[in-house]
């Protein structure tokens, strides 16, 4: 051995039995913007054995400022994240498996993703998705490690099926439309710290160290850090880690075709089965009505009647440029039909 | 009155009587949020009836989407 491990393995915590753990590991990462990046290339140094990191979106300039695993390249040639994150982490390490998933996660493939892994990191930008892993984490008995940031505030929190009350338990309800929405942009700190306590648990978690139902929040611009033990949410009728559970989550397939991203004015669809679309095919078909068609292995780009497009080969699209999800489905109609 | 937000002491106006009306003033009223007084969780229903005093110590956490 090259002893790249040696300062993990003389951590006591860990140690040389915990390292071979962290080795032997599956961790499934859902999401692969700020949270994810940090989180993927903490774990990935670690010696995590196999990473699973799945997104739908690709890199733009502005995730630069704090989504760690991308360069400047990757958002000139519109690198899908979960790619993009792949090439980095396996120059990071070479001795691990990465699995990239571009995908959107839904309550009908979300159990097939996660399935077989030993923790689940959450990285996702809403509560929709979280829901949706919530439930089948605590379905398949897999912990599950909430984190989320916005400004320079963040919070996390261990969800442990049979030991602490779930994410359902916690948000009982999905916020009103528009609360949900973060648009007061995030500094890479309130990112590093939320994610470095996300990845901490993920290590006790896959070390067998124990872990508590607390909630931990920070606000790094003002130096504040708050701590609430959640143990009495836990909810005997929660839909998810309850008695009788029915997982809500795991049959909303059809809530979220569309979806309008967060701060982002973009509107996500996602067609109702899933497509291999021929991307060549698809931009000679739009070369009349569309205009700067780039395509590249995993996308085609265009702009479309004074809209931003980005159709990926699974048949979903990103309409930049709005927030109306009946206008974007009639763009959509109009390109894919 | 005085009481101890989040590790600090702060100075909250005085019409403000309940764990509601203190979300309300910190508007995060339509947030997720969950609320301990003296160390102990405030479950929602009592968001209302339960009145704050002097010195209380609170720490409040909402939920945020953003990642
Ligand atoms: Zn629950």
């Amino acid at each position: 051995m090259n002893g790249r491990y040696s300062r993990q393995e003389l951590f006591p915590p860990i140690g040389k039995a915990g390292q071979e753990k962290i080795q032997n590991s599956k961790v499934a990462i859902i999401g692969a913007g700020a949270l994810g990046s940090a989180s993927a290339e903490m774990l990935a140094r670690a010696g995590v054995g196999h990473i699973t990191i799945v997104d739908r979106d690709y890199v733009e300039w502005s995730n630069l400022q704090r989504q760690q695993l991308y360069t400047e390249r990757d958002a000139e040639e519109q690198i899908p994240k979960a790619e993009a994150a792949k090439n980095r982490l396996k120059q990071i390490n070479s001795g691990i498996t990465i699995a990239s998933k571009v995908m959107d996660i839904h309550g009908m493939n979300i159990e097939a993703v996660i399935k077989g892994h030993t923790v689940i990191v959450d990285a996702s930008d809403n509560f929709e998705t979280r829901l949706i892993v919530n439930d089948a984490a605590v379905k398949q008995g897999i912990p599950y490690i909430y984190g989320a940031c916005v400004g320079s505030y963040g919070l996390t929190y261990p969800v442990i099926p049979g030991q602490t009350p779930c994410l359902q338990c916690l948000i009982d309800h999905l916020p009103a439309q528009g609360m949900t929405c973060d648009t007061a942009g995030v500094i890479s700190p309130a990112v590093q710290t939320t994610a470095a306590y996300q990845v901490t648990s993920t290590l006790k978690v896959i070390t067998g160290n124990s872990l508590e139902a607390v909630i931990q929040s920070f606000d790094m611009w003002n130096g504040q850090h708050t701590s609430i033990h959640a143990r009495r949410l836990l909810n005997k009728n929660c839909p998810a880690c309850g008695k009788d559970p029915s997982f809500p989550y795991l049959n909303y397939e059809n809530l979220t075709k569309t979806a309008v991203l967060c701060g982002r004015d973009t509107v996500q669809i996602r067609p109702a089965s899933h497509r291999d679309l021929s991307l060549e095919e698809v931009s000679l078909h739009l070369k009349e009505a569309a205009e700067k068609i780039k395509v590249t292995p995993y996308l085609v780009s265009f702009i479309y009647e004074n809209h931003r497009i980005v159709l990926f080969k699974d048949g979903r699209a990103l309409i930049h440029g709005t927030n109306d999800v009946s206008t974007a489905k009639g763009i959509y109609n109009r390109i894919v039909g | 009155m005085t009481v101890m937000l989040n590790g600090k002491e702060v100075q909250i106006p005085d019409h403000i009587g309940s764990v509601q009306d203190l979300l309300t003033y910190y508007e995060l009223h339509n947030r997720i949020v969950v609320v301990e007084v003296n160390a102990e969780i405030v479950l929602k229903e009592h968001y209302t009836s339960l009145g704050l005093s002097q010195g209380d110590r609170i720490e409040m956490i909402h939920f945020v989407g953003g990642g």
